[in-house]
């Protein structure tokens, strides 16, 4: 078993490596990395003991956990009906589906100031579903649960995007093989398929994930915004700027932005394992 | 062989981008002829000028129309043509704009604190509330109550907005300037009536804020909220955007309840002098903002529902604003001390809400 | 194909027709709640008041002015990126290095980021907290102008291109290219003629979301751009004016125009797309 990130193969005889590895990663530092910094230069303004104080802040952690459980769930949600959408699309035929398959992505395309200002409308009390959805006794808008409806609106197309060209691309053949040597269509499906299928729906999970975690546009809207109920960490990050508190802001950027890292870093890790396993 | 088969390969890649290509240059052609519209930049000596007024959500209309007027009396006075852009955000976050680099002239803005925070960056002189009447603010306004047409719930007074059934909106002082004014109007009620007793006064607003079950970010999203949503029983706002609202989006919906007691809500006004400076446009920032304080100024000012400071136009426009007792933000230690007390980081405001108390 | 060899084939690799209309129900019904009635509001919003009062709210100058910026911000954003995503994903997928998870993390990473942040860090870089005073001098201005406005732009699109190549390029491996390299191509014409037409329509892809994105970025924006109207006003931050104006179906009409730009592209690529891979088939 080899270390992950830990192999380099100097022999390859495709051409260019220094130029594409060059301009990426001059790219990226100017683009991200330097950029990035300046919070983290920004934070190493403050003692050990400011820092803890600014991030245990039963605010601060009372939104972790918000922001984190409705990323989660957003997330989830996307990945089971992204899957879901993705398998329609590339293997069934049904009316009014390059309609579908041409909405996907229109979330990117709305501004999420927009997108929040109509979900709220729809989701409020008075709004067309959140009436429905009041008949039940549910709250959307408002309540932890009109956040995860605004990060599962965000965060759809990722998913579907990812797990589309995958699908598309495996190789019927196998099926057939799998299904002529007596495995029924569950045992292919599991066993075969979506084995495939798993890197591009854990990118997908990941990015949409991700993106929940940073979301501030949408989530403003229809959060209510209640400190230590309905209170996103970016909305924190936001006060700290309001009140020229540059440090705290940095430190819980920094933090998000560390755990974020980590969160991605894990799940690219995992699909390098998966790749060497089924390669 | 190969290289015409490419060619046919690239041709047919190429088509979709093609029709992407068009697609896009389509939105060009239709967006392309307002082209020419915003190239006036005040680069040329003795040409035109701009000057850029960095100013608070609320302030939009008004300052359409000051800037109209002031444009139009500059080119009679001097002979120069005058651009006036607007800028236009909550209160705090267009001062740390222009705390950061945006290049603004003059600003104003919502409270006295974000323009200290200026001059703690060395954009603005000290002594700015000197500079200009009445401490730098040429109109003023208040804090009163919408509450829906009839006043279903009976709202009097801020005593009603802690009874248990009603409901309140207002912004989050932490993100709104406007709902900093709101929190203090009703700390300061709160004060008078239990004879100066902060912990009682504290109490007061715990009380209110449970009462409240959306906070916006700003105080356009919480009259939105309020008037869109049909969320809560009052809206406490500014009394400009409660009389635009009442204006504006219906006659018939909405009525202003005005509180016994509220604060003076003033605000301030200054010339960047840092900026104004460098762009050389000192003599017309200042000539901005004394206009500002001429009758044409106060009557646009009193047309947009702010307070005028000049007594003539005050009369004339009477009927408009209720009588009200204010007390300002001076009387409870001016804005440096009550940011602290009540906004900063475990103040007021966050002990309200955190179970510990602390922060 | 005759219909036969559908038949049989279908038995084998596909599943029941109860299960079929189950998961296409299923994703329907979500598609329904989750996109299509949001974006119907939109739409029912924006016209509200009528056809006329849609067009002069798009017509508007300051309107005008702030579609200029953002297609010009694409123009830029949009080259740069397919630029980088292409090489970025060719030094990924095609050679083994040290610490690629690491690479591949920190191109997700602009994902993760609040776009609240990605504008900050720029304000920090290049405002005055930074290089701000020391940019003056020089006559630049990059915050609070355009450029600030294409960089936060370029910052929050930056992975969709990079990301949309590196799993189709995986997934394809380098059999074709090192055939291509043996047989005596050049490097450029191995790229030309063997991976581009490969990945043709990931770089699409790429670019859809890219331009989707970007005419849509709010949070960063806001942030850099100074909100000067009919300067540096990008649509949605002219949108989220208009609404703070209370001119409600003016901001929908102007948040919509781009969307119905974006929602006609789309519509295109996927139609062109099915047709080819129905010319594919018969061929």
């Amino acid at each position: 078993m080899f270390l992950p990130g830990f192999t380099f193969k100097k022999n390859s005889i495709i051409p260019g490596f220094g130029l594409t590895m060059g301009f990426t990663m001059f790219y990226l530092s100017f683009l991200v990395l330097i950029p990035l910094s300046t919070i983290f230069i920004n934070t190493a303004g403050l003692s050990l003991h400011e820092l803890w104080g600014i991030l245990t802040a039963p605010r601060l952690i009372a939104s972790y956990k918000l922001t984190f459980g409705t990323s989660l769930a957003a997330a989830a949600v996307n990945a089971v009906f992204g899957f879901i959408i993705a398998w329609v699309l590339v293997r069934y035929s049904f009316p009014g589906k390059r309609i579908i398959d041409g909405l996907v992505d229109l979330p990117f395309a709305l501004p999420t100031a927009v997108a929040g200002i109509t979900l709220t409308t729809l989701y409020a009390p008075n709004g067309l579903l959140g009436k429905f959805l009041a008949l039940f006794g549910i709250k959307a808008a408002y309540a932890p649960l009109g956040i995860v409806i605004a990060l599962t609106f965000i965060g759809l197309p990722f998913v579907v995007r990812m797990v589309q060209p995958v699908l598309a691309s495996l190789d019927k053949e196998i099926e057939e093989a799998a299904a002529s040597l007596g495995a029924n269509r569950w045992q292919t499906f599991s066993k075969v398929i979506f084995p495939e299928v798993v890197p591009a729906l854990l990118t997908g999970f990941s990015l949409a994930f991700a993106r929940a975690l940073g979301e501030y546009g949408s989530v403003v809207f229809i959060s209510g915004n209640m400190p230590m109920r309905t209170e996103i960490t970016p909305l924190l990050i936001m006060s700290k700027l309001e009140q020229y508190d540059y440090g705290g802001a940095s430190a819980v950027a920094c933090a998000l932005l560390i755990v974020s890292f980590l969160l991605l870093l894990v799940v690219n890790v995992i699909q390098w394992w998966h790749q060497r396993r089924y390669a | 062989m190969n290289i015409f088969k490419g060619i046919i390969q690239s041709l047919r890649t190429y088509r979709v981008a093609a029709i992407f290509g068009i697609v896009m240059l389509l939105a060009f052609s239709l967006a392309g002829c307002g082209k020419k519209e915003p190239a006036a930049n005040g680069k040329k000596a003795d040409g035109p000028v701009t000057l850029l007024n960095v100013s608070y959500d609320p302030t939009r209309e008004f300052y359409k129309d000051i800037n109209d007027a002031f444009a139009k009396e500059w080119q009679a006075k001097k002979g120069q043509s005058l651009t006036i852009q607007a800028s236009h955000g909550g209160s705090g976050a267009q001062a740390r704009s222009v705390r950061e680099g945006l290049e603004a002239d003059v600003v104003t803005l919502a409270l006295g604190y974000d323009i200290d925070a200026l001059v703690e960056a060395g954009l603005v002189n000290k002594g700015w509330e000197q500079k200009l009447a009445n401490n730098s603010t040429p109109y003023t306004s208040s804090i009163v109550f919408l509450v829906r047409k009839g006043n279903p719930k009976n709202i009097k007074d801020w005593d009603d907005l802690i009874r248990s059934d009603v409901s309140v909106i207002t912004p989050n002082p932490k993100t709104s300037g406007g709902a900093r004014w709101n929190h203090l109007a009703a700390w300061g009620y709160a004060l008078k009536k239990n004879g100066n007793d902060e912990n009682q006064a504290k109490d007061f607003l715990a009380k209110l804020y449970k009462n409240v079950p959306v906070l916006d970010t700003g105080a356009r999203g919480a009259t939105n909220t309020f008037v869109e949503r049909g969320l809560g029983d009052v809206l406490i706002a500014w009394e400009n955007e409660a009389l635009m609202a009442v204006n504006e989006l219906g006659k018939d919906k909405f009525d202003i309840v005005a509180p016994s007691i509220s604060i003076l809500a003033e605000p301030p006004v200054a010339i960047v002098d840092k900026v104004a400076d460098k762009k050389g446009t000192r003599e017309i920032a200042q000539a901005y903002l004394e206009f500002l304080y001429t009758e044409q100024g106060q009557e646009i000012a009193a047309k947009h529902f702010y307070r005028p400071r000049s007594e003539a136009i005050a009369q004339k426009y009477a009927s408009t604003f209720p009588k009200l007792e204010l007390f300002t933000i001076a009387d409870l230690g001016g804005w440096g001390a009550v940011q602290k007390k009540h906004f900063s980081d475990g103040g007021i405001f966050d002990q309200i809400y955190t179970p510990s108390g602390k922060q | 194909m005759g219909k036969k060899e559908i038949s049989i084939q279908e038995n084998l690799s596909t599943e029941r027709p109860l299960v079929r209309w189950l998961l296409i129900g299923a994703a329907l019904l979500f598609l329904l709640v989750m996109l299509v009635i949001p974006l119907a509001a939109v739409f029912i919003k924006a016209f509200e008041d009528g056809v006329s009062l849609y067009l002069a709210a798009v017509t508007e100058p300051a309107a005008r002015a702030a579609i200029n910026l953002t297609l010009l911000t694409l123009l830029i954003a949009l080259p740069c990126n397919t630029i980088f995503g292409l090489a970025a994903a060719w030094a990924i997928t095609k050679y083994e290095f040290k610490g690629k998870n690491i690479l591949i993390t920190l191109l997700d990473l602009p994902f993760a980021i609040s776009p609240v942040i990605a504008g900050v860090v720029f304000v920090f870089l290049f405002g005055r907290p930074g290089l701000g005073p020391w940019l003056d001098d020089m006559g630049f201005k990059i915050v609070y102008a355009i450029p600030g406005i294409v960089l936060a732009t370029i910052f929050v699109t930056f992975p969709f291109m990079a990301r949309e190549l590196i799993p189709l390029m995986q997934a394809q491996g380098t059999v074709e290219e090192e055939a291509a390299l043996i047989l005596g191509a050049s490097g450029f014409k191995t790229f030309w003629y063997i991976t581009l037409p490969n990945i043709k329509w990931g770089v699409l892809y790429g670019a859809i979301l890219t331009s989707a994105r970007a005419i849509g970025e709010f949070g960063a924006v806001s942030v850099v751009s100074g909100h000067v109207r009919g300067l540096t006003n990008t649509v949605p931050l002219h949108v989220e004016i208009l609404y703070n104006e209370y001119h409600f179906s003016a901001a929908f009409a102007v948040a919509s125009l781009l969307t119905l730009l974006a929602v006609i592209t789309l519509l295109v690529k996927s139609f062109v797309e099915g047709k080819r891979q129905n010319d594919k088939i018969q061929i």
